[in-house]
This record gives C-alpha cells, structure tokens and sequence, in this order.
C-alpha cells in the first residue's frame, strides 16, 4: 500500500539527470547559437541605444513640447495636455526626468514592435480557426508563466541587457494586441461582409476596406493594454539591465526605500495614465461615425 | 416563354447542410423530405430540386415563409453558398464551374444585391457607400463618385452624401443600398427581402421606386418576400417555395385563380381578390362587341365593379393592350372571381 501514501514519482536521481540534461542541452545550445543570436540583434540594440540616447540628449522643453503636441493631436482634449504638461514637470522636478526618458524609449520601441507583430498575427489567426488554435495556447502561456521563468533562457541566451529586457517586456505585453485584433475581426458583422462578397470585393479588399476599420476601437483597446502591460514589465524588466524608471523601484525594494520607491512607482503610473487616456481618445476620434446621432 | 429570353436557368439545384452532405443527397433524391433527413441523417435540407428559369428583364419574385430555402437560393446565384449538387446558368455559363477569380468579376459586373437588413457599411459614408461596388473594380475616385453621385440623386437622398447610415432613418437606409446595387450597372439585380425590414408605408413607396426604376432600367430582378401583396404588386412572375422544394411557379394571376395547393391556397387565403384579379383572367373570350362599357384587361375587378355598377345588366368588353377585343364579362362572373374557390375553405358560417 505504499503507493497509496507515497506518490510514485520518479527517483531523486532520475529527476536530477532529467533537470541536468535539459540544462545542458539549453546551455549547449545558447554556446553553439548564443552568438550569432546576439549577432542577429546587434542592430536592434543598435537602435535602442540610440533611441535612448536620443530622448535623454534632448533639451527637455523640446521633449515637453514635442509629447505635448503629440497628447494634443491624439486627444484634441484642453485637459489631457494641461494634465500631461504638470505631470511631466512634477517628474522632472522631482529628478526623475533621465529615468523617464529612458523608460519612455523601451515602452516606445517595445509598443511598437508588438503592433507590428501583434496585429499580423491576429489577423491571421481571424482568417483560419486552425491558426486560432495553434496561437491561443501560446498566448494562454505567456500571460500565465511567471516572467522570471521565461527571463532565465532569455538571459542564458543573450546575458544582461537591453535587449534582452525588450524580449522579456514583448512576451508579456504581446498577447493583448494579438487577441484583440482576431476578435475585432471575428466580430464584424456577418451582413456587412456578405454585401462585400456580393460585389466582387477580394479578401485584402475586404480586411483593409471592411474588416479593419470596423475591428479598429477593439485592435485599439488591444494597443491601449499592451502599452499598459508594457509599463507594468519595467520593474522586472531592470532586473536584467534595463534603465529607467525600474531600477529605482528595485533599489528601494532590497533597501526598504520607502519614498524612493514610491516616487518612481508613482511616475510610472503617471506615464500609464497619460498614455491611457490620449489612445482611447485617439480610439474614440477615429470612429465617429458611431457618435454622431440624428440631425 | 422562348429560350432567348431566359438569362438565368437553374436546374436541379439541391442544398443540404450539414455533415455529410453528400449521403444525404441521396436520401433526398429517393424522396425523403425535410424532418426525416434531420432526423435520420441531422442534415438540414435548404432546398430540394428546384428548377427555375428567370426572364431576362423581368422581376421574378421567390416567396414562401420562413425556412422555406428563399434567401438560399437567392445566395446561390451569385454564390455567397454553395451548392451541394445542380447547375445554374447564366448565358450559358454555368457559374458553379468559375473560378475564384473569374466569380470575383462575375460579382462585380453582372449582380449585385440589396439585403434585408441594409448591410450597409457603418463607417462609410453613404457617397462611400454607394461607390463601393465600383471602388473595389479599382476606378478613379473622380468617376466612381460622380456616378454614386447620380444614383443617389435617383432615389432622392441629394445632399445626404456625407452621412452616415447611422444617420438616416431605415427607408433611407434602404435607399442607399438600392442606389449601392444599381451604381454597378450589373445587369442583374437581386432582392433579399429587401422591403421587408421597413414600415408599411415605407415599403410601398419604395415599391413604387423600385417599379419606377424597373420601367427605364428593364433589369433582371429576383426578388425574395414572404408577402403577397408585395409579390403581386411587383412580380411579374412568382414561385413559391416550401420545405426548400419548389410548389409553383407561374403567372401571379394564375397563383391566384388556380393555386397548386393547400400551401399555396393558404397564402392566398387573405388577399383582396377583387383588388389583384384581373379581367383577363375571368373574362368569357369573345371577339364581338358587348353592349357595355370598354375596359382593358389588365384591369382589376374592383373598379371593373365600379363601372358596372351603373349598368349592372349590361355586360362590359375587354380589349388588350392593342385594342382589340379580346372577352367579355357579366356580373355573375365578376361575384364569381371575387369569391373564394371551394378548395380554399371558408371561414363565413351559418
């Protein structure tokens, strides 16, 4: 009966070859390939630094006036640039205006890269449900495994750095924008695609002429929670070597820096806000063939 | 009715949905009907050996109630589903047998369709709209406006060019989708209950439009209703589908004077046949003068009644289209075509 009782796993030994053969199998790998893989994302880095550089470098009232006008032209709301213009000047005040930049840029370039990935994939998955069932699982994992889990290949495979930070912050901030797109266009009413088929309309004719546009408030929504899971990445993502607002925040957990922490927290969370709020105007203006009613 | 004019022939069209459809198909072609095979096989039978050539330049209206296989059919044509056995032909050309490309042309060209429900594009403008069939044929944006342009003004919606469908109320709606089907030139127009989503006064005016455009534009219309009055009015010829089978398909005043059966006679049932039946379908045939007035026959008994009514014992002449005196009809025949044919029942007692 001792089955019963005791589970009848593996033996000690079993498991620890087990463990030590997938261990060396990825650290043969990450010798073999690490290299060239690093090689593969030399200009991707080449970008980031750059990048970075480029919003650090700059006079900060040009920085102010250039998110400014970009808050204005995705909100045409009074508010949302005042709102913007004091939180800025409250971050910099405050000494936080390099980490802010820095942060800015990987969130930018991170974002970026997601919608460019993201939305094709979901497209594609909307075209065939084989597609769907292949991606969901997938996106099912990233969300759920702990980012520390997946940040140990990605380190063993290109060490500490920005790069690899920006992998670690797409994985998680990805499935957002995928899910949404291949819903948005699951959703677009049946009727309205049928009028496109029955004029002879070809299938890019019908995604970017029909299904697009009608799917935009929700691919929208899907860009609007990458970038707010895209900020939630920063913290864990300076625990490999990305700057920015995260580092802070991680020096005042191991030292019990309560105002630290809570200075950097709260800009983070300023930043969300900010970028929050102007993307769901922007998502609202782009449809307004929705609001307007009767005249 | 030659073959030359016949645009759209359809010939032993079968649907079955389902898994399997296949096996089931000849389950149906053995004689099972509907409930058994969803029985038997869970198949659904869309429709069941229809045969039906459509005149070209004629309104061929499809009626039956709902579930009876109308608007599948109507998507067969232009082949928003496929069949599952069967041939339709299209000047000789069986449409079934295009390739995916060349179906893309066909739609483009030769049908478009209004739907019952509008389907028209939200976030397009009703000048956006209107062009669309013609903007995905990849023409200029100055021409294809400039045409839309046109058939907006045709169904009376000048100077709505910037709204949006959210904006217009529904036979405006509809408007636009009518001016949406007609802005491709295709030379086949079809229907799908088109009218049915609007409100009674609405849809007769629409009708009217419809009838109006039909007289100068002498398109090939297939037109799906499951109302009467409506089918009467504008078809100029009707088949009636039940259970996906096809039970008649003849003259209007034929479907009324001589319905197939119970089916059709229960359609029939609560019409104004004094208001739909004309002369020419009771008419004694004659060729000499009678000694009342002169009517044409194609008019209806309710105003033949009127004219009678001020010389009830003289019998009234019919003459066709040309002139010429084709019958004649007395009051007994006139009470005889309002009533009710035996076969249909009737509700009077005592």
């Amino acid at each position: 009966m001792d089955w019963f009782f005791n589970f009848p796993d593996m033996s000690r030994s079993d498991l620890r070859e087990f463990k030590k053969t997938v261990d060396f199998a990825f650290t043969d790998f990450s010798r073999t390939y690490g290299q060239s893989i690093e090689e593969f994302f030399e200009p991707l880095l080449m970008f980031l630094v750059w990048f970075e550089k480029l919003f650090i470098n700059t006079p900060w009232p040009v920085i102010i006036f250039s998110i400014l006008l970009l808050a204005w032209i995705g909100s045409r709301s009074i508010l949302i640039v005042v709102g913007t213009f004091l939180s800025f000047m409250l971050i910099g005040y405050f000494g936080m205006w390099e980490d802010t930049m820095s942060t800015l840029a990987i969130i930018l370039v991170a974002t970026f890269l997601c919608i460019a990935i993201g939305i094709p994939l979901g497209i594609a998955m909307a075209r065939s449900n084989k597609v769907q069932a292949a991606i969901v699982p997938v996106l099912d994992v990233m969300q759920t495994i702990p980012s520390f889990v997946y940040l140990i290949p990605v380190v063993m495979l290109l060490g500490i750095g920005k790069v690899p930070g920006l992998i670690a912050v797409c994985i998680y901030a990805i499935p957002p924008i995928v899910r949404l797109t291949n819903l948005g266009i699951r959703l677009v009413d049946k009727d309205v695609l049928e009028a496109a088929d029955s004029f002879g309309a070809n299938y890019w004719q019908k995604l970017f002429g029909v299904q697009m546009p009608l799917a935009l408030p929700t691919i929208f929504a899907g860009v609007n929670q990458t970038i707010m899971m895209a900020l939630a990445m920063v913290v864990i993502a300076s625990m490999i070597g990305v700057k920015g607002l995260g580092l802070p925040v991680l020096r005042a957990i191991s030292n019990q820096y309560l105002a630290l922490g809570l200075m950097n927290g709260l800009a983070i969370v300023i930043l969300a806000i900010i970028f929050d709020r102007v993307t769901q105007k922007f998502g609202l203006r782009m449809q307004k063939y929705r609001n307007e009613g009767k005249d | 009715m030659n073959s030359k004019n016949i645009l759209i022939k359809v010939n032993q069209l079968y649907k079955i949905f389902g898994d399997g459809d296949k096996s089931a198909l000849d389950l149906v072609k053995n004689g099972m009907g509907k409930d058994e095979l969803l029985e038997k096989s869970n198949c659904v039978l869309g429709l069941n050996n229809i045969n039906l050539n459509i005149n070209r330049g004629k309104i061929q209206v499809v009626m039956g109630l709902s579930g009876s296989g109308k608007s599948t059919l109507i998507r067969h044509l232009n082949r928003l589903i496929e069949p599952t056995s069967g041939e339709i032909l299209f000047n000789d050309t069986n449409i079934l047998n295009l390739t995916s490309k060349e179906l893309i042309q066909f739609r483009q060209n030769n049908m478009s369709m209004v739907f019952q429900k509008f389907a028209l594009f939200p976030h397009k403008t009703v000048l956006q709209n209107v062009g669309y069939g013609l903007a995905i044929q990849n023409i200029s944006k100055d021409q294809w406006s400039e045409k839309a342009q046109k058939w907006i003004k045709r169904v009376g919606l000048d100077g709505y060019e910037t709204y949006y469908p959210g904006q217009l109320s529904g036979g405006m709606q509809q408007r636009v989708g009518l001016a949406r089907a007609l802005a491709t030139d295709a030379e086949i127009l079809l229907m799908d209950e088109a009218f049915s989503a609007l409100d009674p006064l609405i849809r007769s005016e629409m009708q009217n439009i419809l009838l109006d455009l039909q007289s100068e534009l002498h398109k090939t219309i297939i037109f799906i209703t499951h109302d009467l009055d409506e089918a009467l009015k504008i078809g100029d010829r009707i088949a009636i589908l039940r259970d996906g089978s096809m039970v008649q398909d003849s003259d209007p005043q034929e479907i009324i004077m001589n319905p197939a059966d119970e089916y059709v006679s229960d359609f029939i049932k609560d019409i104004n046949r004094a208001r739909v039946i004309q002369a020419k379908s009771i008419m004694t045939p004659t060729n000499t003068k009678s000694s009342g007035a002169t009517v044409k026959e194609d008019m209806v008994l309710e105003d033949i009644l009127q004219i009678m009514s001020d010389a009830p014992s003289k019998p009234v002449t019919i003459e066709n289209s040309k002139g010429k005196i084709t019958g004649k009809i007395e009051m007994v025949n006139l009470i005889e075509g309002m009533k009710r044919p035996k076969s249909l029942g009737t509700n009077i007692t005592g």
